[in-house]
């Protein structure tokens, strides 16, 4: 059984979302890096890029698979978690502390088409 | 009804081990137990133990068992001692692969063991019989009594000859066997590999084989799955059936023609093989190493810095222990030169990359 945080919205393609104001932190779920086996990369946007909901910033590469990450609300970046760089394997370590990008969202609307942690459960499973 | 899963001699160990499951060639098999990174490594650096029982033995013998399988093989036979064994492949007459296997020549004349992939079983038994008209042989397909595991590593030999209580084995080269009695069986034991590394695969009934992997998960050997077996072998240099040979890819575009003697007098595929040397191939095989960590995967595009696609990536991984994403890739021939400058279409973007050598990793065999 992988673990779900509490606390934190969810995407149906099994990223999270932590709300800090009007700055959504967006990482993936420990069901994600599980399914994905050792990550070996984590191929991000850069600070100032734009990202679409729905849409994918970037992936993530395991040894034996690449996934897509797909963005859970639009905005722009305003920070991205270089140390993912050289360690990539922090997700697998801690998928709810190793978070990808924050982005500042152009529509904070949207936070109300993902999940909480009760319903995403039904889809990490 | 669906086909169910077929499981080996040791699926319950596996899953009491909370190894990753997955289908492959109709079984349900270990991908990974502890992580793909930390198994190959485990295989490069002390030892490992990999559960290939799926994989087929194919019993010839009879009076014309030597020129039957000298028909069917590319390699060469006849100057095999008992106790020796060849890779080579089985082909179409229009010169594709119908599989690649082991040839084991036996003790007693005209016996033969083929070990042939899992995937292919019933296709290789099947074309084996339909190529038999003629000759007088006995096909004998005991895939389902053996059980198979192989033990790969610098310690292997440790563990093998030690452990596992066969000293003798310690004197085996590279690519050679012994025959062995336990608990009333046949035991064999050869020095061959799918990593890279020195180790040994052996063959015995189910019982002996569940004994052996318990007795080498208590000696502290990695169980290791297929994540890291197609990892491992990649790296070193050898093809999958499947992905570098397969029905469209002859041993000639796969750049593996040492193992096809075209001065033997027959076999299926000869010709065509003959032909393709002597007019050249369409596309050939080669390895690509990318400057960038983008990872090459099979089917990836290859492409010239134009964007013109040029070929495909058949197998492509960021190197365990090379530490750079490096590829397999059919491309066209004209593009298959040492050095040539390509490039690799990782999702939206390409990513240069230059032919090289595809043994990436230098191997370490007991030869």
């Amino acid at each position: 059984m992988s673990k779900i945080a509490e606390g934190l919205l969810y995407s149906e393609s099994h990223e999270w979302v932590k709300v800090d104001g009007n700055v959504a932190i967006i990482g993936v779920s420990d069901f994600a890096q599980s399914e994905m086996g050792d990550i070996t990369y984590v191929e991000m946007p850069d600070v100032d890029d734009e990202v679409t909901a729905g849409e994918d910033f970037g992936a993530l590469e395991s040894v034996k698979t690449s996934s897509e990450l797909i963005a859970p609300v639009s905005g722009k970046v305003v920070a991205r978690n270089d140390a993912l760089e050289d360690q990539p394997e922090l997700i697998n370590e801690d998928a709810y502390e190793a978070w990808i990008i924050k982005v500042e969202m152009s529509d904070p609307a949207e936070l109300d088409a993902l999940l909480n942690a009760s319903a995403y459960a039904n889809v990490a499973e | 009804m669906d086909n169910l899963l077929k499981t080996t001699c040791l699926h319950d160990l596996h899953v009491e081990l909370h190894a990753k499951m997955s289908p492959f060639a109709g079984y349900d098999m270990p991908i990974q137990y502890s992580g793909i990174i930390d198994e190959h490594n485990a295989v490069r650096h002390a030892a490992g133990v990999f559960d290939v029982s799926h994989m087929g033995e194919i019993f010839i013998s009879g009076p014309d068992a030597e020129s039957f399988v000298n028909h069917i093989f590319t390699n060469d036979v006849r100057p095999m001692k008992p106790g020796e064994i060849l890779y080579g492949m089985m082909l179409y007459s229009d010169g594709g692969t119908v599989d690649d296997l082991l040839v084991y020549r036996e003790t007693e004349p005209q016996h033969f063991l083929l070990v042939v992939n899992a995937a292919n079983i019933d296709k290789d038994y099947t074309w084996m019989l339909e190529q038999a008209d003629g000759f007088n042989v006995k096909i004998d397909n005991q895939s389902d009594a053996w059980g198979q595991i192989a033990v790969q590593g610098p310690e292997a030999e440790k563990a093998v000859c030690g452990r596992l209580g066969f000293p003798e084995a310690a004197a085996l080269t590279f690519y050679t066997f012994l025959d062995a009695t336990r608990d009333d069986s046949r035991v064999i034991v050869s020095r061959t590999g799918y990593t890279g590394e020195d180790g040994f695969e052996i063959y015995a009934k189910p019982e002996l084989i569940r004994q052996y992997w318990q007795e080498l998960m208590a000696a502290g050997v990695k169980p290791c799955g297929l994540g890291c077996r197609d990892t491992l072998r990649f790296e070193a240099g050898m093809p999958l059936y499947g992905d570098e040979l397969t029905a469209d890819i002859s041993p000639v575009m796969a750049g593996l023609s040492m193992f096809c003697k075209l001065d033997k007098p027959e076999f299926i595929g000869k010709d065509a093989l003959v032909a393709q040397k002597e007019n050249g191939v369409a596309r050939k095989l080669v390895g690509i190493e990318l400057a960038d960590k983008a990872v090459p995967r099979h089917g990836y595009p290859v492409e010239l810095e134009d964007g013109t696609e040029v070929g495909v990536v058949t197998t492509g991984y960021h190197s365990i222990s090379l530490e750079k994403s490096i590829c397999f890739a059919l491309v066209d021939s004209a593009y298959a030169a040492l050095g040539t400058q390509l490039r690799v279409r990782v999702r939206k973007n390409t990513f240069p990359g230059t032919v090289v050598k595809k043994r990436f990793y230098q191997t370490n065999y007991k030869k």
